[in-house]
């Protein structure tokens, strides 16, 4: 049944993003950045999937740690490895924008900032994980770390705009003039797709980590007989 | 006020240890006068733009050398398993982080107070031109670190690397209270007041500390029982 | 079973896949001393643990009194003897027994250290460091510290072995005052003959089961290999 679900919404992320991906090359150019600016269909649902996924994270790390129950743990873990991932490729399209428009591969914009330490903070997450062998403490302490993470997200993401105040740099995607209604409505579509798209590979990667638990239950079960 | 007498009671064990071995403080001092001198090399002491930011560069010397003393701070407890004694004592595991914080505190405080007078040496900088605010900052980042470096450390004590790991741990999460530091050592030590916009820092260091505090407050027993 | 010191309820343990111990059931009335045999990486290190607080069993439930071991107040009656002294090697024997007994908040701190430095044959030695001490001496502080807030239950995890003659002494004195006192032992030993003396009870652990548990008879004290024999592995 899961698989079923999985495979449905997996076709549903393939055929909205194809589409999309044709709406978006008939729109007509951008005034001054030109081609590169469609970048943004996918620069910026990549990077509100990985922070809600973070948001996901907190919930079940907390989650965790007053229930003890490990189908939280594998949740945290599957929802932090799916965030890695979206929060890189946040950061590599915002660079590729960056080069083409101002010629630097990393122009110190506060939000791109902010999402890189995000994204070693998220690593920091995975090496503590890998780093501890017996599976109550790595959950634990995975835990405790994931909450100081998280709660790092927002203070990190002030700091830096006030820090980028003193030495104001060009921002990227400043909203002068709004989107016209066509854009937004692809802006959405997209949006919608990259959600679709993180749930599904969490679930991938939850399936996962219950097959391992499952594995791990079965030899242990052999082991004692 | 038993809570506190008990966190006093593993405050002054920590420091008793410390100071009769020295090992974590001594290490730390070499490292952060090794780490000033390197920094001389890179930046050019001489040139009136270093002495602008040189201010900043104090807290990559105090970060580093306090790491040293952050590490030692649960290690000391694996030889003889003097880990288990705490944990079955009847000491609130509250208690115990914050017996260790204050410990590491006073220790990496102690660092600095050393590091400073080298570093007016060595950059040709008088810093005591805005000395109390120059405290505060001094006290509300070293207690940033302190806090979430003792708690790490709980979490790193059984882990192999756990050199490399702590720090690497430790700082990503510390870069907002690091930005607010640095850029209000950077002007006190170049002998300028705070004011306007740059008043936000204090009160980032506020919160910071403030909320990484409390977090580890709470966490701590979760953290030992692991 | 509300009124045991100790009891085992179905209590299993896993390191990863492997069952340290499975099915452990047992109950320790008050006053009893129970010496827990096997062999090595049978099982008695992981047991006590649990039953000390450190850590949890995967399945199942050990209370101390009735209570979790984590309770401060089943903490607070738990004396715990691993195979670490746990006390500071850079502090002093004295200044190691006053930061344990202010840590339990004994009403007078300094005068429970002198005794039990007094009772352990250490007071002549109370301001040497703990690192220049013999290794009979840094056991007999461990039996100190462990002593010292007047537990009602004792977890002595393999304390006779490596001991000196005058450790062994001081360790065996220690445990018959408490015992006549009323207080709890369990105590897990490869020293068949000093445990047995003191044992009133005996449990064999073999592969993570208890195997054996019955009152010591003078069948074991005569010929000790003897349960080992009949329920161990041959």
């Amino acid at each position: 049944m899961r698989q079923k679900v999985i495979v449905v919404m997996l076709a549903l992320v393939a055929i909205l993003l194809a589409r999309n991906l044709y709406t978006i090359s008939m729109l007509p150019d951008e005034m001054r950045q030109g081609q590169i600016f469609r970048i943004i269909y996918f620069h910026v649902p990549a990077a509100a999937a990985a922070m809600t996924g973070s948001a996901v994270a907190l919930v079940a790390s907390v989650l965790f740690l007053v229930t003890k129950k490990f189908q939280y743990d594998a949740l945290a873990v599957a929802v932090t490895e799916v965030g890695l991932a979206f929060l890189a490729v946040n950061l590599v399209t915002g660079s590729i924008w960056a080069h083409v428009i101002w010629g630097v591969w990393w122009a110190w914009d506060p939000r791109l900032t902010s999402a890189l330490i995000c994204w070693i903070l998220y690593a920091g997450y995975m090496i503590l994980r890998q780093a501890l062998e017996e599976p109550t403490q790595r959950a634990t302490f995975a835990a405790v770390y994931s909450i100081f993470a998280f709660t790092d997200v927002p203070i990190v993401y002030f700091s830096i705009r006030w820090w980028r105040t003193i030495h104001p740099q060009p921002v990227f995607f400043s909203k002068e003039g709004a989107f016209p209604p066509d854009w937004s409505r692809a802006l959405a579509v997209n949006m919608v797709a990259m959600f679709l798209l993180y749930a599904v590979l969490t679930m991938i990667r939850l399936r996962q980590e219950q097959t391992q638990r499952e594995i791990d239950y079965l030899r242990r079960t052999v082991h004692a007989i | 006020m038993r809570f506190l007498s008990q966190v006093m009671v593993i405050t002054a064990k920590d420091l008793r240890a410390e100071m009769r071995t020295k090992e974590a403080i001594n290490a730390s001092f070499a490292f952060a006068l090794v780490i000033l001198l390197i920094l001389s090399f890179a930046f050019d002491p001489t040139e009136e733009t270093t002495r602008e930011i040189s201010g900043g560069l104090l807290w990559i010397v105090f970060t580093f050398a306090g790491t040293l003393v952050l590490n030692r701070s649960f290690a000391r407890e694996l030889p003889n398993d003097c880990l288990d004694a705490l944990i079955a004592a009847p000491v609130p595991g509250a208690a115990l982080f914050l017996g260790k914080a204050l410990a590491n505190f006073v220790l990496i405080l102690a660092v600095e107070f050393v590091a400073l007078p080298v570093f007016g040496i060595f950059y040709n900088v008088r810093w005591t031109r805005q000395f109390w605010p120059l405290m505060l900052v001094l006290v509300l980042g070293t207690w940033g670190l302190t806090s979430i470096g003792t708690i790490f450390s709980a979490l790193t004590v059984n882990i192999r690397l756990r050199e490399v790991m702590l720090p690497l741990l430790v700082y990503p999460v510390m870069i907002p209270m690091l930005l607010g530091a640095m850029r209000l050592s950077a002007l006190l030590v170049a002998g300028q007041p705070i004011t306007g916009d740059d008043t936000v820092w204090f009160k980032l260091l506020f919160g910071f500390d403030i909320i990484y505090t409390a977090l580890s407050l709470v966490l701590m027993e979760t953290v030992l029982l692991g | 079973m509300s009124d045991a010191a100790v009891d085992c309820a179905g209590v299993w343990k896993f390191y990863g896949d492997y069952p340290a111990l499975r099915d452990i059931s047992f109950e320790v009335r008050p006053g009893a001393c129970l010496a827990l045999i096997g062999r090595n990486g049978a099982g008695k290190t992981t047991l006590l643990r649990i039953l000390a607080g450190f850590s949890k069993p995967g399945k199942g439930q050990a209370h101390i009194f009735g209570q979790e071991p984590r309770n401060a107040e089943a903490r607070r009656r738990i004396g715990f003897i691993g195979h670490g002294i746990a006390v500071y090697d850079e502090l002093s024997a004295i200044e190691n027994l006053r930061l344990f007994a202010k840590l339990y908040r004994l009403p007078n701190a300094e005068s429970a250290a002198r005794e039990w430095l007094e009772r352990t044959g250490l007071d002549r030695v109370r301001d040497g460091l703990v690192r220049e001490f013999s290794r009979g001496m840094r056991q007999r502080l461990a039996v100190a510290r462990a002593f010292l807030h007047g537990p009602s239950v004792l977890l002595l995890d393999e304390p006779f072995t490596a001991l000196d003659d005058r450790a062994v002494a001081v360790l065996q004195t220690v445990l018959r005052d408490a015992l006549a006192a009323g207080r709890t032992v369990i105590m897990s030993t490869h020293q068949l003959r000093e445990a047995l003396e003191l044992a009133t009870h005996v449990a064999l652990i073999n592969r993570g089961r208890i195997a054996f548990h019955g009152e010591r008879t003078d069948e074991m004290l005569s010929a000790p290999g003897w349960i080992y024999a009949r329920y161990g592995e041959s």
